[in-house]
């Protein structure tokens, strides 16, 4: 049976840092950083991490959709939970209910593409999966690797595709080769990578590992490397991507921009974002190649089909890459990835324990923003609760569950908090109103430092860390809201 | 129909601690102090007192739970002690409690005493802590001033009014607790400010600046209640007596349904409405003498006005800037210096209100005393937050008034 990619969406966090900040903090240690010291990467808010983002990336591909899908894959070498499954995270923020088979998959730079991949394999058997890859790695300071990496996720939807079917790319081939090459690792309980020199990992590396296993896929696939349109490769590093193209035979024109110079490589999950960035310029019939590289090469190679036009994801790679704020403020980056040892004050003190009893009782309310509609008045309200909030109602036990997060609601108050503890003063939060019915006094997200919030305007929801519990290194995940007008950038 | 407790009850004897920083007291030195006024000024023995109320909001920071810390730190000859708390409200909750035990005949005399030692966080401003197991997972990051703070973008929104023109309205509140604050002795803060000062004092939480803030203090008051019979067989005259006693508390709506546009407080209009009708009065504006309101922030304080309905709806700005709340204004608003200068133990808080409506009302408020002489005076506590809250009003006044 044929597979292929029936939807897909990107997410890229709303903070770029600019990378003439971070050479210039750190030159005095490393002068040769300031070679790095171009453009600017996209970087995580304190409240985001790989789950975070693989559920905005997995909304912007489902676009409200979401129906038939049998597994929920999460790709990361940055998971926040080594043991409590983070797709099974995912799955509940998006309400997709208990009947998935999901999975983490982890432990090499190759994660993201042997998802994809894996899952394809699966789909030939009926299922329907939505294969997600987020990365927020973790760097130290002054290392080359805080300059070039991004954060950042992407999200797919892969399946059976019928002769004459919907999806808009169809799997054409597919190779994986393995092998323990080490250009980096990361051992138990180590917080940063180790790496090894660049020029070994170019040269016995990428252009040799990688042209192998892309020339089986094509091989597999029956296509000539020359009738290649589009070459994702997601590495840093200047120029391998042309020298990877020339070697393989593809076009030199084939290889597309890395977002190497506005995102930073996110990880595991680049090839997966450049794929999600390559279908929304891909035209009918065009041969798209991903590779993926880690201790061996992934490569799948798609052509889109003339679906592709019709399906786009809500916001994509592309929306989000133009929603964005330019940052220079590289101490309040390593304060907020404790890079540093700040002063958070006493108020930060308040245990943050998480009864797992509670947790799990409210879980639909707290990871889905499920709410109730009474089915007496027909009143939306947020918390669902037994006797309805319409005080011309009171009907008891009468909600039915109704989800709030896919809507825009309006402010109706706010401030901006510097009392209460927060990791990135003020905290901004007010009351969210849904015209058609629902409330909530919640905490904003991705605020404009000093912008200035108005009574009305359209607020929309996305999904968060709420509170950090260092001392049992939990985390809660909530929903807050943050200004729609901040999509068109600002 | 219940017929309500108006002069049903009657102060016999009331008490109060300096509020402030008292680094080296604890709960229990304060809560005497309070008590020895107190029972001194009722020309009672300790042990003619049947039954006590006690009141503590954030009992960890201090005294623990339960009744026992007020019966061991006075002594109580083992009668009932009832400990209650009901946020910012709780000092009024001791209030009433002793006042309905007198009122259905349980105790000829009862005792109410509300402390609060917060002094001892080692940071400024209320503590921060856990709001419930469920709550902590959904509720916002909000400290009080961010939500009470929110009243002002609301009030703007709803009326019409400009920021400026608001911040400044706040300011004027703020500069009039602390012009009344200077006249009182046992106040936290006795210095006077001016408008530019609070305008451009470092933001807490958009738009209320450091002097739109409470202080937060330590301190203790208490109030002992019988009949005005037994009072005035105890000699007392010119009874000051209990005209009303409302608490309304929110059930969810304002922070869930739609219907509530955040710029006013529905329990304050509920509670209020009910007191008036318990005192028996029909129009506040002219009727009451004086008011001492919640005014844990300057935009508090200017909401209440309107919710209080002594100003019209969307006129607390104009009747502020007019003078009208000022000590010499025809109701004046805090004269003791409020929450924001009196200070703010939220257990003894009501009841601090309530000493200020005694003193003046027998002529004993020294520097601040008002001039002409108060009939009716109300107090106002809210606790919680805008969105949820709970409010209590109690109006005294002279016996017969």
């Amino acid at each position: 049976m044929s597979v292929g990619i029936h939807a897909y969406g990107g997410y890229v966090p709303k903070t770029r840092l600019q990378r003439a900040a971070i050479a210039a903090a750190n030159a005095w240690f490393n002068p040769a950083l300031k070679g790095l010291g171009r453009g600017e990467r996209a970087i995580a808010n304190w409240d985001e991490d790989a789950v975070t983002m693989a559920v905005e990336a997995a909304r912007d591909c489902l676009n409200g959709g979401g129906g038939g899908l049998t597994g929920v894959y999460l790709a990361s070498t940055s998971l926040p939970f080594q043991d409590r499954q983070n797709a099974g995270i995912v799955a509940e923020a998006l309400n997709l209910g208990t009947a998935l088979q999901t999975m983490d998959v982890a432990g090499s730079q190759r994660a993201g593409t042997s998802a994809l991949a894996t899952a394809l394999k699966v789909a030939a058997g009926g299922d329907r999966i939505l294969v997600t890859a987020a990365e927020k790695r973790r760097t130290k300071a002054a290392s080359p690797l805080e300059l070039t990496t991004g954060d950042a996720g992407a999200a797919f939807v892969v399946g059976p595709m019928a002769d004459d079917g919907d999806g808009i790319a169809r799997l054409r081939g597919q190779a994986t080769q393995s092998t323990d090459f080490i250009d980096h690792y990361r051992g138990q309980d180590e917080a940063y990578d180790y790496t090894w020199e660049e020029r070994w990992i170019r040269d016995e590396g990428y252009l040799k590992i990688i042209p192998a296993a892309t020339a089986e896929a094509l091989d597999a696939a029956g296509i000539e490397a020359g009738a290649v349109t589009h070459f994702c490769f997601p590495a840093a590093m200047a120029r391998v991507g042309g020298m990877l193209a020339k070697k393989i035979g593809m076009p030199a024109e084939s290889v597309r921009d890395n977002l190497q110079g506005t995102l930073g490589e996110a990880g595991c999950a680049h090839p997966l974002v450049m794929l999600a960035h390559c279908l929304e310029d891909a035209k009918p019939g065009e041969i798209i190649v991903v590779v993926g590289f880690g201790q061996g090469c992934d490569a799948l190679v798609f052509e889109a089909t003339d679906a592709i036009a019709g399906a786009r994801p809500e916001h994509g790679v592309t929306g989000y890459m133009a929603r964005k704020r330019a940052d220079d403020n590289y101490a309040r980056f390593l304060a907020i990835n404790d890079l540093m040892v700040i002063e958070q004050g006493l108020r930060s003190e308040v245990d943050k324990q998480t009864g797992l009893t509670t947790h799990f009782r409210n879980k639909q309310m707290i990871l889905g923003l499920i709410g109730g509609e009474c089915t007496a008045c027909g009143t939306l309200q947020f918390p669902k609760s037994n006797i309805c909030v319409n005080p011309n109602c009171n009907a008891v036990d009468s909600q039915d569950d109704h989800p709030f997060s896919s809507k825009v609601g309006k402010l109706n108050s706010y401030t901006a908090d510097r009392l209460t503890y927060s990791m990135d003063p003020p905290a901004y939060y007010g009351m969210i109103q849904f015209d058609e019915g629902g409330r909530g006094m919640l905490d904003f997200t991705d605020v404009e430092p000093g912008r200035d919030l108005q009574v009305g305007e359209p607020m929309r929801m996305m999904f968060r860390v709420k509170d950090y519990d260092t001392k049992r290194g939990f985390r809660r995940y909530f929903w807050k809201a943050t200004p729609v007008n901040a999509m068109e950038g600002e | 129909m219940a017929s309500g407790i108006r002069d049903k009850v009657a102060i016999l004897g009331m008490g109060c601690s300096k509020f402030g920083e008292h680094w080296n007291d604890n709960a229990e030195d304060l809560m005497l102090e309070a008590f020895t006024e107190a029972l001194t000024d009722a020309g009672i023995e300790k042990n003619q007192i049947e039954a006590a109320w006690f009141s503590t909001a954030i009992e960890e920071q201090h005294v623990g739970k339960s009744g026992i810390p007020l019966a061991m730190a006075l002594r109580l000859p083992y009668i009932p002690v009832t400990r209650v708390e009901n946020y910012c409200a709780s000092g009024t909750e001791a209030f009433r409690g002793a006042v309905y035990a007198v009122a259905s005949g349980a105790a000829d005399i009862a005792l109410a005493l509300g402390v609060e030692k917060l002094k001892d966080t080692g940071y400024g401003g209320l503590p921060q802590r856990s709001r419930g197991a469920v709550n902590d997972l959904y509720w916002s990051n909000a400290s009080a001033p961010g939500s009470f703070a929110q009243l002002a973008s609301a009030y703007q929104s709803k009326h019409g009014v400009n920021r400026d023109d608001l911040k400044r309205a706040m300011a004027h509140v703020s500069v009039k607790s602390h012009d009344n604050g200077a006249k009182n002795p046992k106040a936290h803060l006795q210095k006077p400010i001016d408008e530019e000062r609070v305008m451009n004092a470092p933001m807490i939480a958009e738009p209320l600046g450091l002097f739109d803030c409470c202080g937060v203090s330590d301190g203790s008051a208490c109030a002992i209640v019988t009949t005005p019979e037994i009072a005035k067989s105890l000699g007392k005259k010119d009874l000051i007596t209990v005209k009303a006693l409302q608490l309304s508390v929110s059930n969810g709506t304002e922070v869930q349904h739609n219907s509530w546009d955040g710029s006013y407080f529905m329990t304050t209009r509920v509670a209020s409405k009910k007191a008036y009708e318990e005192a028996g009065i029909k129009n506040p504006r002219s009727d009451v003498s004086l008011i001492e309101v919640h005014d844990c922030f300057s935009v508090t304080e200017l909401v209440t006005m309107e919710d209080l309905y002594i100003s019209p709806e969307g006129g607390a700005v104009t009747d502020i800037m007019d003078g009208f709340y000022d000590a010499d204004g025809q109701i004046p608003c805090q004269i003791d210096g409020g929450l924001k200068c009196f200070g703010h133990p939220i257990g003894a808080s009501g009841m601090r209100m309530i000493y200020e409506m005694y003193l003046q009302m027998q002529g004993r408020a020294g520097a601040r005393q008002r001039a002409d002489n108060p009939t009716f005076g109300l107090t106002h506590n809210l606790g919680g937050f805008p969105h949820q809250n709970v409010c209590s009003i109690t109006i005294v006044g002279q016996e017969g008034a």
